[in-house]
């Protein structure tokens, strides 16, 4: 049952009683919105557009790449790989066991500073292959309970690291939190033996420490939950000062993350030797994941990034070829097309363009090649003009 | 409209014995109605009667809405989730609520609830307008019979079965009624059905003998009786019933029966006894629900779906296997997620069952592949898009006050790629309006005026005086040579200027009086007494005078009579006869009176011819009669009717003027006028009482075939008859058809036309809308005469018309102008063996190779097959344009239908999916309308295909770096408002305002158009390039952003980017990106645009710096991250500036490089524009609208190339004998 004959009767009921006034009601007034007349800019690209857009965006792009560079450039960057050389060699092939095992793990390395670094020198670890993206990880957390203490039971995200043996709540609960990166580093100079403090202050975000974890929150049956995972957290600290914890609950958007470990707020000269004494806790090696332990300065594109440069310097470029490209295009080729340019090869001369009026045939003899006629007489309403093209080939 | 006085009584029944034909009541039984079927039971004026079972029917109230309160929800929602996309987003919505889900329940369930709620509202808006529609229909006022001979009005949702219902002139009737009595003595009462058959003739009812009596409104005080009838049924042109009055039983036909939504016309007043109410009433009953139609272009858009769902489905198996796969083999190892401590959807130990749920959730995080807000985002735009059509001012027509009107929305775009258009002929590109021009009388044609069609001719042929002695109206167009050299061999001067192509100039010779345009001052004034035959001349008069079944009403203020008359032709006879000083002033029960001036000098002399019988016209006598009796006593059978069957009736003596008058038709015919023969006999008293007597007794008669036997009689009668002339009445060409015309052709559009005229006129109306011209080769298709088709067998007919067709193709192929043009003309009994299932092909194949096509003589049923043939041969988009009835069933199966609102009452619109009042108005729907909306939702959903693979495949790729662990990157919010907010306003934009030139240059280029039916803006190379784009996008987004954010600090402050600032980082990259990307797309910006454009990348923005300023609890790890991450970093807004540069440098690269090395028809323009080089070199401009002008066949335009070519051709051949006289003329064309 659908409206058509129903709505006939309206139809027919309009043409009943149409008067004067219905007719007039129905003429759609005129609004530059409803006639599609709205002013309007219309960019096209022309040749001047095209030439100028490239131009334009290769002058704006290669100084910002060469910025980019440059900035990266002067960040100094000490990488140490040391999830190996801190194997003793008994448990060279059984890396795992050594890890999980209760034996001293502290183990001494060295870096070399190849450049003088300025302060802050920021200390990042680094590991690999280490999901920490992976969903049941990220999901297993409670920003409630890390919030505020009266949520301390909202654990019910945080499965399989929710409750203790004894059956109460973990304070921070969940993977995240279980799995706390513990590996600890002291840096020294090899020269005077002297230490260099790690000011592990200020490495995470302002609002992490004043706004997402509490002030009142304190660590409760951490790494209770029967399974060790990392670290342990300072029962007597609340979240809201442990920093490494804020920082290790960021998670890193891809399996090779660093994360900032600390800042030594003094000078290192270059050649300088550091010796870096670290606790060696963490087990990568279930899952072969390296450790690195990284010492950067940071210049105000942050660490030292290369790409950003060259991506720009490289767009950068194109569009300057682009906008040479075109502009020799645009130099062979006139810069005005046409629909007979287009379609029919060969160029009008457009000086036999008779016009206005055209009698008789001389003018036929005369111009053999190509001409117009418009006939001016030919009245086509609407259509006051009209061109015909003879094409004596 | 108060047509002044009530008319005197009058008894109708004599105007029309054969539609009238009264049953003899006493001598008919009653129908034996019994079983089922005919169950109803009807006590009139007892309504009351009918409120309770079993004889409660239903009520007079009548509801088109799709849903009512309660089923609103369910149904609505049905339909929303119908559609594959929606559905999809539906389970994934039910699914989010489980552990599978990647996602929060919100971020699924709040865009799907948006979009589906818009879509529902649009949906109840609809029907709430639809709803208010029938309150006004329902809410009409009807008088009613509220007992004691009293009538009240009451809405017509009040009016119940049984009641008695008085329906004045000009009103509808409110239900089916049973007609008591009528203003008329006899009970006889007018009808014009439009609303139901969309004729506008006028159907004569006729109420029982014995309700007779019930004549004013007292004598309903007591009125009781008893009608038992069928069912409710659908049929309009059969009732059967019994009516129970006084203690007898008198059956009923369907000329008792006044249908709703029918108007009563040329009556007073009618009663009528309520028989069937609201939906039970025939015209309801009837009401189908027109085919829905969908673009092709949606068809495609689900096509791309699917290719989507099927990408969906293979990333998510990769996704999925991957899963598995890591699961098994390394998770494991993964001690930090306690692998020991499985859950379901993680457990190492049954990878593929954890896959399996995966693959769930990699669907659902993938879902963003497939854009949810399309649907509801194109449902939004065509409704703008109609709106803009509706309110078009240039499509409104003053004179009959109609806006256009797109009656579905649906298929905007489809108006833009329509190939082929079939048309109606009479009341689409002619106005139905009849002016009387010319006659022929005693063999001599009068009338100098000249038809549209010989204006136009003489024009297209306006060679020069040489050649207009050859004047065109000999001979048949109609050829079938191969070439036709008549122009190649005329002499004379070269180039004769056609100085005015088209038609008539509006302001010229309008005729003063509407019907008539008649103009020879040998019949004018009078001045027809002074003409040698003046005796035949008065009888011709007299015919055209008495000859009709008109009422005559006086105009009070200009003292003249109008006629309303059953046909336009009868009208304009009338109004001619007037003119001539014959006037029809007077009706009674039994005489004419005619006021005639010139007869005797000086004095006006109403004359009386008393009508001893009619006998009227019907579609299948094709001819009408009246036997009068003149003052003298003298009786006479005048006689009107087509011209063959006029022909064959004539007396040996009655011959005398055939042979010229016949060719006088045949010119009237050639010149697209429509003819009628007039002829007369005397006959003598005893003659015709004898055959009154037959006649009598064949009316009377009660047998089943007393309709043949009357014809019998009749035709007894109409014969041996004297010719004394005919008449030629010109139906008028629509106003600006022919330019129409052309521009449609120059826009590529191909025009069939449909007629059910005959050959010569549709030939005719070819020609004057230049849809013919001459040099053009017409290949006609006809079976050779009627006699022959009745002794050959229809293999033969087959064959012959197959030869025929066959050699009109080779024809064609073999045709080497690559100018020549070819029109085909078939007709409707050719046709019916040409639309065979092993013809039809081959039939069509020469069609389609032809400029023009008309088929003449086709019926409704043959134009619905005509029209399917071409749009499943050619699979190509058709639309069919008509008005009235007999063309629903083409507008229903075209691809577009558009009803021409017009006189012909409104079945065309109702059944159309656009309506328009005049013709010409279809080239502003299609050339401007068609072609924007076209390229509006071309541009709209290969962005939105863009802009969902761009965002969506972001996710796929990080999944590879989240051990496919089903981990988004982004907050679910960002993406919940991805669709939603972020990305929809500015392609709704796109959508809704985007024109790529203007109207104007719309108007003068039609060429443009054919990048519609081209499909140039959404073909799969196009669609694939967009799609291409966006994987491209993607992959840039991505890669940079995680190459720059790889492991370093991102700032100076030595903090490295987490999962929630890469996350802002790469979504900032999408929206800037895709947003930039439209504005590169949009050639057309105004405010809005720039809001909508610019505004969502600054709500993005806003959004991020609000949503972080929420505590924590709502905002996550977006908490503060513009204000304290990301924004101090300059490495954030560096990534923007260069993803944004990276992405959308390759389509800046391509759209430079198309617009220098392969421009397309608009960028031409576009250009032009731009530099203003049509202000500026008026050359430029008209040289470009000339060469735009694609290869047109058809128009006047190509009318006027033909002749050039053709003088140029003579010039090359005289300079070339001039110059090198041995030498051939130039083989160049």
């Amino acid at each position: 049952m659908s409206g058509h004959m129903a709505s006939s009767s309206n139809g027919g009921s309009g043409s009943g009683d149409s008067g004067a006034p219905r007719r007039n009601s129905k003429r759609p007034k005129y609004s530059k919105f409803t006639q599609q007349e709205l002013p309007a800019c219309k960019p096209i690209l022309t040749p001047k557009w095209v030439v100028s857009a490239f131009l334009i965006i290769a002058i704006v792009f290669i100084p910002i790449g060469i910025a980019c560079l440059l900035g990266s450039r002067e960040v100094v960057e000490v990488v140490e790989r040391y999830e190996n050389e801190c194997i003793p060699p008994a448990y060279a092939n059984n890396k795992v066991q050594y890890i999980q095992s209760s034996v001293d793990k502290t183990c001494n390395i060295s870096m070399t500073i190849p450049k003088r670094m300025k302060k802050p020198i920021y200390v990042y670890y680094q590991l690999d292959n280490f999901y920490q993206n992976h969903r049941r990880y990220v999901k297993s957390r409670s920003d409630k309970q890390l919030k505020s203490l009266k949520n301390e039971n909202d654990t019910s995200s945080c499965k399989p690291e929710h409750l203790a043996t004894n059956g109460s709540t973990i304070v921070p609960c969940g993977l995240i939190a279980w799995s706390l990166f513990n590996d600890t580093y002291s840096f020294s100079r090899r020269q005077n033996n002297q230490s260099l403090t790690v000011n592990k202050k200020g490495i995470a975000w302002k609002s992490d420490k004043q706004k997402r974890f509490g002030k009142d929150v304190r660590p409760k049956n951490f790494q209770g939950g029967g399974l060790r995972g990392g670290g342990d957290l300072d029962a007597t600290i609340p979240l809201s000062e442990q920093e490494d914890l804020m920082v290790w609950m960021r998670t890193a958007a891809l399996p090779t993350f660093r994360k900032l470990y600390g800042k030594i707020e003094v000078d290192l000269e270059a050649n300088e030797v550091i010796n870096v004494t670290l606790g060696n806790h963490y087990n990568t090696y279930s899952f072969n994941g390296k450790k690195k332990l990284v010492l950067s300065t940071t210049s105000w594109i942050g660490g030292r990034n290369d790409f950003l440069g060259i991506a720009y310097l490289t767009v950068g470029m194109i569009c300057l070829a682009l906008a040479i490209g075109f502009t020799v295009v645009y130099f062979v080729k006139p810069s005005y097309h046409s629909w007979s340019e287009a379609l029919i090869c060969g160029a009008w001369p457009r000086d036999l363009v008779i016009q206005p009026f055209y009698h008789g045939t001389e003018a036929l003899d005369r111009t053999k090649n190509a001409f117009w006629i418009s006939f001016d007489g030919i009245h086509l309403a609407g259509t006051s003009h009209l061109i015909c093209n003879f094409n004596a080939c | 409209m108060t047509r002044g006085r009530i008319r005197a009584r009058l008894r109708r029944s004599h105007l029309h014995p054969f539609s009238c034909l009264r049953p003899n009541a006493n001598n008919e039984e009653p129908h034996p109605l019994s079983g089922p079927g005919f169950s109803r039971i009807v006590h009139c004026n007892r309504p009351d009667r009918h409120l309770k079972k079993p004889l409660k029917y239903c009520s007079n109230y009548i509801s088109t809405t799709k849903y009512n309160i309660a089923t609103f929800l369910p149904k609505a929602l049905y339909e929303q989730f119908y559609r594959v996309a929606n559905f999809y987003f539906l389970v994934a919505a039910g699914l989010s609520l489980t552990a599978v889900a990647p996602f929060s329940p919100l971020s699924m369930i709040a865009p799907l609830a948006f979009v589906v709620g818009i879509s529902m509202l649009k949906e109840a808006l609809e029907d709430w307008r639809r709803f208010a529609q029938d309150m006004k229909v329902n809410s009409r006022k009807a008088s009613v019979h509220k007992g004691d001979g009293v009538f009240g009005y009451k809405p017509w949702q009040k009016i119940q079965v049984g009641d008695v219902v008085k329906v004045e002139k000009d009103q509808f009737f409110p239900a089916d009624l049973l007609l008591l009595s009528a203003s008329y003595d006899d009970g006889v009462s007018y009808v014009e059905t439009m609303n139901l058959d969309g004729e506008t003739n006028l159907k004569v009812k006729r109420s029982l003998e014995v309700t007779l009596p019930l004549e004013d409104d007292e004598a309903f005080k007591n009125f009781t009786g008893t009608i038992k009838c069928e069912d409710p049924n659908p049929s309009l042109y059969t009732f059967i019933g019994n009516f129970e009055y006084e203690q007898q039983v008198y059956p009923l036909d369907p000329s008792q029966i006044l249908l709703r939504d029918s108007k009563l016309r040329n009556t007073a007043y009618v009663y009528g006894v309520v028989i069937f109410t609201g939906f039970d009433s025939k015209v309801m009953q009837n009401s189908t629900k027109s085919p829905s139609k969908r673009s092709k272009i949606e068809k495609k858009m689900d096509k791309i779906i699917y290719i989507l769902l099927s990408l969906l489905l293979l990333i998510s198996s990769i996704s999925s296997i991957g899963f598995a796969v890591k699961i098994k083999l390394q998770m494991p190892d993964w001690w930090y997620m306690q692998p020991l401590n499985p859950d379901s959807l993680y457990d190492p130990d049954q990878p593929s069952k954890s896959g399996l749920a995966h693959l769930v959730t990699a669907l659902i995080l993938y879902g963003y592949l497939i854009p949810i807000s399309l649907y509801v985002s194109i449902e939004i735009v065509k409704v703008f898009q109609a709106r803009f059509i509706n309110q078009d001012i240039q499509m409104y027509d003053e004179e009959s006050g109609n806006t256009a009107q797109a009656r579905t929305s649906n298929l905007n775009e489809e108006l833009g790629q329509v190939d082929t258009i079939l048309s109606d002929k009479t009341g689409t590109l002619t106005c139905n309006q009849m002016d009387f021009l010319k006659c022929s009388i005693a063999g001599t044609a009068y009338g100098i005026r000249s038809s549209e069609v010989e204006v136009a001719a003489e024009k297209q042929m306006a060679m020069d005086l040489e050649e207009q002695d050859t004047q065109i109206t000999n001979g048949s167009r109609c050829r079938k040579s191969a070439h036709n050299s008549w122009e190649d061999s005329r002499g004379g001067p070269e180039i004769e200027l056609e100085s005015v192509i088209t038609s008539k100039c509006e302001n010229d010779q309008k005729p003063a009086i509407k019907g008539f345009s008649f103009e020879d001052n040998k019949l004018m004034d009078g001045n027809w007494l002074k003409e040698p035959n003046t005796e035949v001349i008065l009888l011709f008069f007299r015919i055209l005078a008495i000859c009709q079944t008109a009422v005559p009403e006086l105009n009070e203020e200009t003292g003249m009579f109008t006629y309303e008359a059953e046909s336009p032709d009868e009208a304009a006879f009338l109004v001619a006869a007037r003119e001539f000083g014959f006037e029809f002033c007077k009706r009674t029960q039994s005489s004419v009176f005619i006021r005639e001036k010139y007869t005797h000098p000086g004095q006006l002399i109403e004359r009386e011819f008393k009508i001893l019988n009619l006998l009227e016209f019907t579609s299948k006598r094709k001819r009408m009669s009246v036997i009068v009796q003149d003052e003298d006593g003298q009786i006479l059978l005048l006689c009107k009717g087509a011209d063959s069957i006029i022909f064959d009736r004539l007396s040996k003596n009655g011959r005398v003027y055939e042979t010229t008058t016949a060719k006088h038709l045949n010119d009237y015919g050639e010149v697209g006028l429509r003819t009628l023969a007039l002829a007369y006999k005397k006959l003598d008293e005893s003659e015709y009482s004898a055959w009154n007597d037959e006649f009598v007794k064949a009316k009377t008669s009660i047998s089943a075939d007393r309709e043949a036997m009357l014809e019998l009689v009749a035709d007894m009668m109409e014969k041996d008859l004297i010719l004394i002339g005919a008449t030629a009445v010109e139906d008028k060409l629509q106003k600006g058809v022919p330019q129409c015309i052309d521009k449609l052709a120059q826009a590529g559009l191909k025009i069939w036309v449909l007629t059910g005229d005959k050959m010569e006129t549709a030939i005719n109306i070819g020609f004057s809308c230049s849809l013919l011209r001459q040099g053009m080769k017409q290949i006609c298709i006809t079976v050779m005469n009627s006699d022959a088709v009745a002794q050959e067998s229809k293999q033969a007919v087959k064959e012959n018309i197959s030869m025929q067709i066959t050699n009109a193709s080779q024809m064609v192929k073999l045709e080497k102008d690559p100018h020549a043009a070819f029109a085909l003309i078939i007709d409707g009994k050719t046709l019916s063996y040409a639309l065979e299932d092993d013809m039809k092909h081959q039939f069509l194949a020469l069609a389609v190779v032809c400029a023009s096509v008309i088929c003449c003589r086709v019926s409704p049923k043959q134009k619905a097959l005509v029209t399917r043939l071409v749009k499943e041969g050619t699979g190509k988009t058709t639309l069919a344009i008509g008005d009235g009835a007999n063309d629903v069933g083409m507008i229903q199966e075209a691809d577009i239908g558009v009803g021409i609102s017009g006189v012909e009452g409104m079945q065309a619109v109702m059944a159309s999916d656009f309506s328009i009042s005049q013709f010409r108005f279809l080239e502003r729907l299609l050339v401007v309308h068609g072609h924007w909306c076209y390229k509006r939702i071309a541009q709209m959903i290969c962005y939105f295909f863009y802009k969902n693979i761009a965002f969506g495949l972001t996710l796929f790729y990080f999944e590879a770096f989240t051990a496919f662990s089903g981990q988004s990157v982004y907050n679910d919010w960002y993406m919940l408002l991805f669709n939603v907010i972020l990305t929809s306003l500015p392609v709704i934009s796109l959508g809704v305002f985007e024109q790529d030139v203007s109207s104007e240059v719309c108007l003068q280029f039609p060429a443009l158009y054919q990048q519609g039916p081209k499909n140039l803006f959404f073909d799969w190379y196009r669609i694939l390039g967009w799609m291409g784009n966006g994987l491209y996008t993607s992959l840039v987004i991505f890669i940079l952003n995680i190459m720059i954010f790889y492991n370093q600090a991102f700032r100076a402050e030595g903090q490295t980017a987490d999962m929630a600032a890469m996350g802002a980082t790469m979504f900032s990259c999408i929206i800037t990106a895709v947003n930039c990307q439209i504005a590169l797309t949009m050639s057309h910006f105004t405010w809005i645009q720039h809001l909508f454009v610019w505004g969502s990348v600054t709500t993005w923005y806003l959004f991020l710096l609000l949503f972080g300023m929420l505590p924590p609890y709502y905002s996550e790890d977006a908490h503060k991250i513009l204000v304290e991450a990301l924004g101090p970093a300059p490495i954030y807004w560096c990534t923007i500036l260069l993803v944004t540069v990276a992405c959308n440098l390759p389509y800046l690269a391509h759209i430079s490089f198309q617009r220098c090395f392969n421009p397309m028809d608009h960028h031409i323009i576009q250009e032009i524009k731009y530099y203003k080089k049509d202000v500026e070199d008026q050359h430029m401009w008209r040289r470009e609208r000339s060469k735009a002008r694609q290869e047109t066949k058809i128009g006047f335009t190509a009318r006027v190339d033909a002749k050039i070519r053709q003088l140029k051709g003579k010039l090359q051949r005289r300079s070339s004998t001039l110059i090198l006289p041995n030498c051939m003329p130039s083989p160049c064309q």
